[in-house]
Parts: C-alpha cells; sequence; structure tokens
C-alpha cells in the first residue's frame, strides 16, 4: 500500500446552533496512511490556524476508542465504514488515494449543532438520570461474593455495559431512536440481581425520558446493531420489548 | 496582631500531614470513630463544589449527595461518562483474598510501599488497603459486570509487582465498568436534584476568602461566558498531568489547570517530578501522532519482550533467529523475567534501544513476541486472553500480532505526583481538597498496576465523605457567600484578562507548535532518565519557551464561542509553568527513586539508586511567581512498619 494518499474532504461547516451550515470542501494532498482520521483532521486544522482560518470543532479525547466523545458521520456511515470502529480508531490505510470524504455531524433532532461536527448529546445522559442505575448508597453494600451471578448472565450484562454512549446508533437510525442505548442499560440491569427491585418502574421511567427528549421510536431496522463500534447486539432491544411488557402487566 | 499573622505564616508554611496517632492498622477506625460529624440539617446547609467527574468526583459528587451536601460538579467533556478514567484496562485491586493465597490488607499495603520505592505516606497506604475491599462491595451492588468464574463468584488475576491474585477485572475495560457505576451513583443524584452538573464546563480560577477556598470561576465552553460558583469547600477531582509531555496515553483534553491555578493561590505541589512511564505502548509512527495508546500490562504474561543482538538488524523479526536475540529481561532480571514493575521494564528498553538495537522504522521499539506461547498454548487461548488488545493493535499498525511479534516502546502513563494533601485529603489551602490522580499521596515514586482505580474510588467513596466533615463541621454557621464578593470579581477580572491577552495576540504559530515543543523538551530530558547537565539545559529552554509562547502564540475566533484553540491555549500556559517545576523538582532529587531515574545515581548494574539518607521526603513546592524559583518545604517520610530496602527483582 502507498504510504500517502491524496483526499478531498466535504466537511460540514456551521457556526452555532442558530445558523445555517454547509459543506466546504478542502484539499488534502500527502495523507499518511498510518494515520488516524482524527489525526488528519489536526492535521488540517493545523493548515486552517496557519491560514488564518477558523479550524473546524469536533468532540474527541480519549482517541482509544472508549470515551465515546468522537462523534463523526464519514461518508454517510456513523464512525465511517470499518466495523466495530470509533472514528478515532479509523485509520488512514482504509481509505484510497484520490476519494472524496463527506464528513457530518450526528444528524438527530435531539443532537442539535453545537459548531461544525459538535453536537449536543445531554438528552442520553436524561435517559440515565431517569432510572439507569442501581440505588444503593455508598457504605451500604454487603460483601461482594454474597450473591453469585451466574457467569453467562455476567457476560451477557457486560456485553451490553460496554456501550460508549457515543449516539451513534441514534445517528444511524432513520427514526432516530436511541432504543440500542436504552435497551443496553435496561439490559444490563435486568440480567443482574442488583437489579430486580427496581426493575419494573427502571424501564417506565427511562422510556418516558427517552421519549420526552424528541427521540424517535425503534422499528427494526437493524442500522443501529450495523453501526454500533462496540457491536451491541439488538437482541438488547428484544429484551427492553420483554421488559416493557413485563412492566405493564 | 502582630503574632496571629506570624502564627498564620507558620501554618502556611509547615507541612503537617495530620496523620492520627495510635497504631498504624488501628488509625483510620479510630479517626472515622472520632472525626467530628455534621448533622443532616447542616448538611443540607453546606454546599461543596466537585472539579472533575473521573472515578474520584464522580463518586465524590455521588456520595456527598447522598450524605446531604448540596453539590456541584464540573466537568469539561460533554458528560460526567466520558472522563479518562474510562480508559483504564486491567483492573482494580482489593485485598479480598477471595483466591486464599494469603493476600491480606497488609500484604497489600506493603506491597504498594515498596511498590512506590518507599516515598509514599505509611498511613494513607494503609488507609487505602483497609478500603480497597468495600470498593468492591459497592461496584458490584451498583450493577459493575465484573468477570466471574463458573461457579458465579468473582474472578481475579494476577498482575505486575505482585504475588497473589487480587485484582478484580471487567474485561479489557475495568475503569469503564467503574467510571459507569460512579456516573449511575452521580446520574442519580443529579435526578434527585442534590447534584447540579456542568458539562462543558471549565475551572479557570479558584476563589480564596479569608484564607480558605470558597468558589471557582468556570467558563462555560460551549457560550464562552465566564460563571462564579460559591461552595464552602472546593474539592479538585481533575486528574493527572502526563499531557505535559504532549504525547502520553491521557486523553487529548486532559489537563492540568485546575491543579495549577490551585498550587498558583498557595496549595503546594506534592513531587511534581514522579511520573510514571509505562513500557508496553505502540511506539511513535510520526510527526503528526496526538497520543499513544497503552497495551495492558498483563500481555507480559504471555509476551517474550526482546531486540535483536546486532545493532541495526533490518530483518523482519520472524527471520531473526533465536541464538540472534537477545531476551534481555530474562537475561538481566532471571526470577521476574518479563514480568519486572513498569519502572524498571521502561528503563531497560530505553537502553537497549540507546544501544542502537531498537526495532521498526524508528528504531525506537522493542519486540513483545507471542510465538512461543502460541506454540505453547494455541491461537485460540491467547486470542482467549488477549483478543480485544490484539484487534486493538491491528486496527492502529495494521500488522497482525499472532504472525509478527507487537512492537512496544514506552510512554507517559501516569503522575504520581499531585498537590500535596495532609491525611485528610486537604491542600496547604483550607477548605480546598484534592483527591484521585490529582493528588501525590498514596503511590510514591512508582504506582503498581491496578492502584489507580483502587485509589480514586476509595479517595472519592470512603475517604473524602467523612474527612471533608471534620472541615465542614467547622463551617455550619458559615451562609453561603455572595459571588458579588470582591474576591470573586478579582478572580473572574484574572481569567478574563488572561482570554483577554490570546484573543488579542498577534503571534503566527498555533498552540500544538508550542505544546509539542514543550513535550520534546520534557521528554528528553525529564523522562526516563534525568541528568543535571540535561535539567539544567531544559530549565533555561522552557523558561524560553514560555517568552516565545506569549509572543507568538496564536489563537483563532472569538471567546464568546465554543473555541478548542482557546481551551488548549490555556492549558498549554499552564502545562509550561508546570514543566519548569517539574524540571527543578527532578533536579534537586538527586537520588533515584521510582519512575525518577537519575543517572548520576544507580548501582552498578544500572539500577536506580536511592538515597534515603537525604531524601526520604515529600517534596512540597510553594509557588512564588511566573519564572520565580518555587519554595521547597519537606515532609519527612517515617517508616514504622516497612523497612525500605534496595529493590530487587533480579
Amino acid at each position: 500500500m502507498s504510504e500517502t494518499i491524496n483526499l478531498t474532504l466535504k466537511i460540514w461547516r456551521q457556526k452555532n446552533s442558530a445558523s445555517a451550515g454547509q459543506f466546504v470542501s478542502y484539499e488534502m494532498p500527502g495523507v499518511s496512511t498510518h494515520m488516524s482520521f482524527l489525526e488528519m483532521m489536526d492535521v488540517l486544522n493545523e493548515k486552517l490556524i496557519s491560514k488564518g482560518e477558523e479550524p473546524v470543532a469536533f468532540d474527541h479525547d480519549c482517541r482509544e476508542g472508549i470515551c465515546g466523545m468522537c462523534s463523526m458521520f464519514i461518508s454517510g456511515r456513523a464512525h465511517g465504514k470499518l466495523k466495530g470502529t470509533t472514528t478515532c480508531q479509523l485509520h488512514m490505510r482504509h481509505f484510497a488515494d484520490g476519494e472524496i470524504i463527506t464528513v457530518e455531524p450526528w444528524r438527530a433532532a435531539p443532537f442539535p449543532v453545537i459548531k461544525d461536527l459538535v453536537v449536543d448529546r445531554t438528552p442520553l445522559d436524561k435517559i440515565i438520570q431517569a432510572g439507569g442505575y442501581v440505588s444503593v448508597n455508598t457504605g451500604s453494600a454487603q460483601d461482594a461474593n454474597c450473591l453469585p451471578v451466574p457467569k453467562k448472565d455476567a457476560d451477557e450484562a457486560m456485553d451490553a455495559a460496554a456501550c460508549i454512549g457515543c449516539g451513534a446508533c441514534v445517528a444511524a437510525c432513520k427514526n432516530a431512536s436511541a432504543m440500542l442505548f436504552l435497551s443496553a442499560k435496561v439490559s444490563q440491569l435486568a440480567l443482574l440481581p442488583q437489579g430486580q427491585p427496581e426493575r419494573k418502574e427502571r424501564i417506565l421511567n427511562m422510556l418516558s425520558a427517552h421519549d420526552e427528549a424528541g427521540f424517535g421510536n425503534c422499528t427494526n431496522t437493524g442500522a443501529c446493531e450495523a453501526e454500533c463500534p462496540k457491536e451491541i447486539s439488538i437482541s438488547h432491544i428484544a429484551r427492553l420489548n420483554r421488559e416493557f411488557l413485563g412492566a405493564n402487566v | 496582631m502582630f503574632s496571629v499573622l506570624n502564627l498564620y505564616f507558620f501554618s502556611m508554611t509547615t507541612l503537617n500531614s495530620k496523620i492520627p496517632e495510635g497504631n498504624l492498622s488501628e488509625k483510620w477506625t479510630k479517626y472515622r470513630s472520632t472525626v467530628k460529624l455534621v448533622n443532616p440539617a447542616n448538611k443540607r446547609k453546606l454546599e461543596v463544589i466537585v472539579v472533575g467527574s473521573g472515578l474520584a468526583g464522580g463518586s465524590a459528587a455521588a456520595s456527598l449527595a447522598e450524605l446531604g451536601y448540596k453539590v456541584k460538579c464540573f466537568c469539561f467533556q460533554d458528560s460526567p461518562r466520558r472522563a479518562h478514567s474510562i480508559a483504564a484496562q486491567g483492573g482494580i485491586n482489593a485485598a479480598k483474598n477471595y483466591k486464599n493465597d494469603g493476600d491480606s490488607v497488609y500484604r497489600l499495603f506493603y506491597d504498594t510501599v515498596k511498590g512506590g520505592d518507599y516515598r509514599a505516606r505509611e498511613a494513607n497506604v494503609h488507609r487505602l488497603a483497609e478500603v480497597s475491599t468495600q470498593i468492591i462491595d459497592q461496584c458490584v451492588a451498583q450493577g459493575v459486570p465484573f468477570a466471574r468464574e463458573y461457579g458465579g463468584l468473582l474472578d481475579n488475576r494476577s498482575f505486575g509487582g505482585t504475588q497473589v491474585e487480587r485484582t478484580f477485572y471487567a474485561r479489557g475495560q475495568t475503569g469503564q465498568q467503574l467510571l459507569l457505576g460512579a456516573y449511575s451513583a452521580l446520574s442519580r443524584q443529579i435526578a434527585h436534584g442534590q447534584v447540579t452538573m456542568y458539562n462543558r464546563h471549565e475551572m479557570l480560577e479558584l476563589v480564596i476568602i479569608d484564607g480558605k477556598a470558597r468558589g471557582i470561576i468556570a467558563r462555560d465552553l460551549v457560550t464562552g461566558e465566564l460563571e462564579r460558583h460559591f461552595g464552602h469547600a472546593v474539592v479538585l477531582a481533575s486528574g493527572g498531568y502526563g499531557n505535559v509531555f504532549f504525547l502520553s496515553t491521557n486523553a487529548m483534553g486532559s489537563n492540568v489547570t485546575a491543579n495549577w491555578k490551585a498550587h498558583k493561590k498557595g496549595a503546594f505541589f506534592g513531587n511534581p517530578c514522579f511520573t510514571q512511564i509505562h513500557p508496553t505502548c505502540i511506539p511513535v509512527s510520526g510527526d503528526y501522532q496526538s497520543k499513544l495508546t497503552l497495551m495492558s500490562e498483563s500481555l507480559r504474561n504471555d509476551g517474550r519482550v526482546w531486540v535483536p543482538k546486532k545493532q541495526g538488524d533490518l530483518r523482519r523479526p520472524e527471520e531473526i533467529p533465536d541464538e540472534e536475540r537477545d531476551y534481555y529481561l530474562e537475561r538481566r532480571y532471571p526470577s521476574f523475567g518479563n514480568l519486572v514493575p513498569r519502572d524498571v521494564a521502561s528503563r531497560a528498553a530505553k537502553m537497549v534501544c540507546d544501544e542502537g538495537k531498537g526495532v521498526g522504522p524508528s528504531a525506537l521499539a522493542v519486540n513483545l513476541d507471542f510465538r512461543d506461547s502460541i506454540k505453547r498454548l494455541g491461537e485460540n487461548v491467547i486470542a482467549a486472553r488477549y483478543g480485544n488488545l490484539f484487534e486493538m493493535y491491528e486496527k492502529i499498525t495494521g500488522e497482525n500480532p499472532y504472525k509478527t511479534p507487537m512492537r512496544i516502546y514506552p510512554a507517559v502513563h501516569y503522575t504520581m505526583g499531585g498537590l500535596w494533601v495532609d491525611y485528610e485529603l486537604m491542600t496547604t489551602v483550607q477548605g480546598l481538597y484534592a483527591i484521585g490522580e490529582c493528588n501525590f499521596s498514596d503511590h510514591g515514586a512508582n504506582r503498581l498496576g491496578a492502584s489507580a482505580l483502587m485509589q480514586g474510588l476509595a479517595d472519592g467513596y470512603f475517604v473524602l465523605p467523612y474527612t471533608i466533615g471534620s472541615y465542614l463541621s467547622g463551617d455550619i454557621a458559615t451562609k453561603p457567600i455572595s459571588t458579588d464578593h470582591a474576591s470573586f470579581k478579582e478572580a473572574e477580572d484574572a481569567a478574563r484578562e488572561r482570554i483577554t491577552k490570546f484573543m488579542n495576540n498577534k503571534g503566527t504559530k498555533s498552540v500544538d507548535h508550542f505544546h509539542k515543543e514543550l513535550g520534546k523538551i520534557m521528554w528528553n530530558y525529564c523522562g526516563m532518565a534525568r541528568n543535571e547537565q540535561g535539567l539544567t539545559k531544559a530549565k533555561k529552554m522552557i523558561a524560553d519557551l514560555r517568552e516565545e509562547f506569549w509572543k507568538e502564540v496564536k489563537v483563532p475566533g472569538t471567546d464568546k464561542e465554543l473555541n478548542p484553540e482557546l481551551e488548549k491555549a490555556g492549558r498549554v500556559a499552564d502545562f509550561i509553568e508546570l514543566g519548569e517545576l517539574m524540571v527543578e523538582d527532578a533536579l534537586h532529587r538527586r537520588e533515584s527513586c521510582g519512575g525518577h531515574f537519575r543517572e548520576e545515581s544507580q548501582t552498578e548494574e544500572g539500577e536506580a539508586k536511592r538515597d534515603d539518607a537525604n531524601f526520604s521526603y515529600v517534596a512540597g513546592w510553594e509557588f512564588t511567581g511566573v519564572g520565580q524559583k518555587a519554595n521547597l518545604h519537606k515532609e519527612a517520610l517515617v517508616f514504622e512498619e516497612v523497612h525500605p530496602t534496595q529493590r530487587s527483582y533480579k
């Protein structure tokens, strides 16, 4: 593979939530294929600064695929085309010389654009605040091994708990639904004995927070699962539905 | 009046660690049983500011709110769930002895003091070991999905620097799961209205009134507005300062600003030069590199570290026969082999690369080879143990570690230094606390693996909620102070003045340019090996860089909007000043200990040589002005239980 490639970036630029945005094209010659996507954005920003232009604002922090801060919609795919990968772990060796890449923010009504590629994802926090926890105060816990948990359940709970809360599922969904995100937390706690006492209220409260925030409903298209960088299974939405039924009977 | 002033001056300049009397193992119990309490009706009237929402900040904010205090919590990320604690991979230590392998509070205490090369405070470390078991109970009760055995009980694994299995883990994402546990507890308190959460906010100044921390100035990063916030006490939980090196395993936003502002207002900085350089990270691949990625220490359980015996050997590693390989850790440390502690492994890698035996395009890397383990155990066993790490390595480098050795090199990972705190976790400023990586306290000169998560949660869940009562019980009559107070105005003006300076500066160079320059100086002269000549040179270089920064830095955009360059500019300005202090500290500590290796102080075999007669103390630095020599205060370390010896892993 060639060590450098030439690219054209079409990036969404938007001053703030009140103003309209548009795509702006930037030529990026000589991009090293060892760079990560965000490092390429750093290089672009350094160029823009030296030319006296405003750099592109984007969210990012850990750059190792775990904090969930990065959030780019790259050529029509949340976090780009590589399966199970966040934007920060996407490397330029997966792009072709001469490729035109479009870069957009998450597009969903509950996630208003703050600037350029940065959106407001606080509605996801609101869903957790509505019940995504076990009500246990510090200091009141019994010995950790008093309550054995079958390994299978613990492993499945961990599969769900791997969610990084990036919001790719919402961005990928034609309904802008956050059901995969919501189901991951409901499923984790439903699988564990610690989650049982509040099981019913939890799902009802979290669902109403989800709907209040303006997220759409799930129509089982599966785009969320396909785009999730942590490959959270849509089967958690199936469990969510079962839990919802259970809470209503 | 004169004598009162004198008394005040005295108390400000003497480091009183406030270690309780009594036997080591009884100090914490006795303290908890006798510390002054605040009754529930009074707690409702007391407000506490927590800066940071990681393991320490998140758990402290939640626990203080549960007790009834009114809490305001600040983070610069868009959600408290994103703090960098989330990236910790390996696990969390606790003296549960579930394995029945002879573990105990004493052993965890002992391993931590020894691992820290006898530069930590015994009483703090013992308390840490004591509360470690409660942390696991608490996290399990929150629904943290720790790894379990088939019988349903919790699983443990071993980690560097210990001989028992006491590390609890959740796959390779232990930090994430513990943080999400703290975040869930925090979310519950936000929903109850006990915590007000300020996302995308950054603390820019500390407000001190009558010698006590009474609030902060924070910038709303979205609107750019400066805000005044009052608190009866202020808790800093703002993490470590590894990003002073530009390249580190820290998140891009991790910074020292909150700490540094506190330091400039009177909080002493403890052991700033104690930096942990982690041996197994993916090496630098180019100038554009923005951060370094850690590969878990656990890989050294099955991977063998080697370099070619011949200098500049450009053959592919698979083509180099065994007799032409130098398995240098196994050769130099036959009893610990590839599992020597982090500081030892890092220095050994540097040594072979300095000899010209490094591998890869930069020649600044060594091989971590799984060939023999795959042959012995099969690829599926290795995949089950390290599958996610191998995948991550391949994503970043494009190479398959099942077929060819990983290339690794040490990288800055953690900072043991931080704000000096007493036993109650209070800094030298009354009412200002520092918890988690942000304080200097428990790890001495080298932190053991899986101990950072333990300390962050110990401070936040089980230590601060008690110790803060000792201070706040004396403050119940203090009514909330209006933010119109002159000290708030003064602090806000100072923050605004600096922002205006950045925005009006007609410089030509980006913030990153200066950050990278600073990183190079720090890495070359204050990194894995340090000497008097290099440090003296670095001191001058950083001072020059500081001058140039203020003349030449260019910040685009405006200050009344989301402006990441402006945020970075403020952080880098503080990193530069911190860099000068780190160099000063490294220069004055003429011994080697833990992660601090002074080339002038080594054994014949090239190991770190401590000088207990002259340096068995914590260095607490007092700020005296930018570019001025800081004042050194010493807290003598007294070892009653553990007797310092030369660490040996031969």
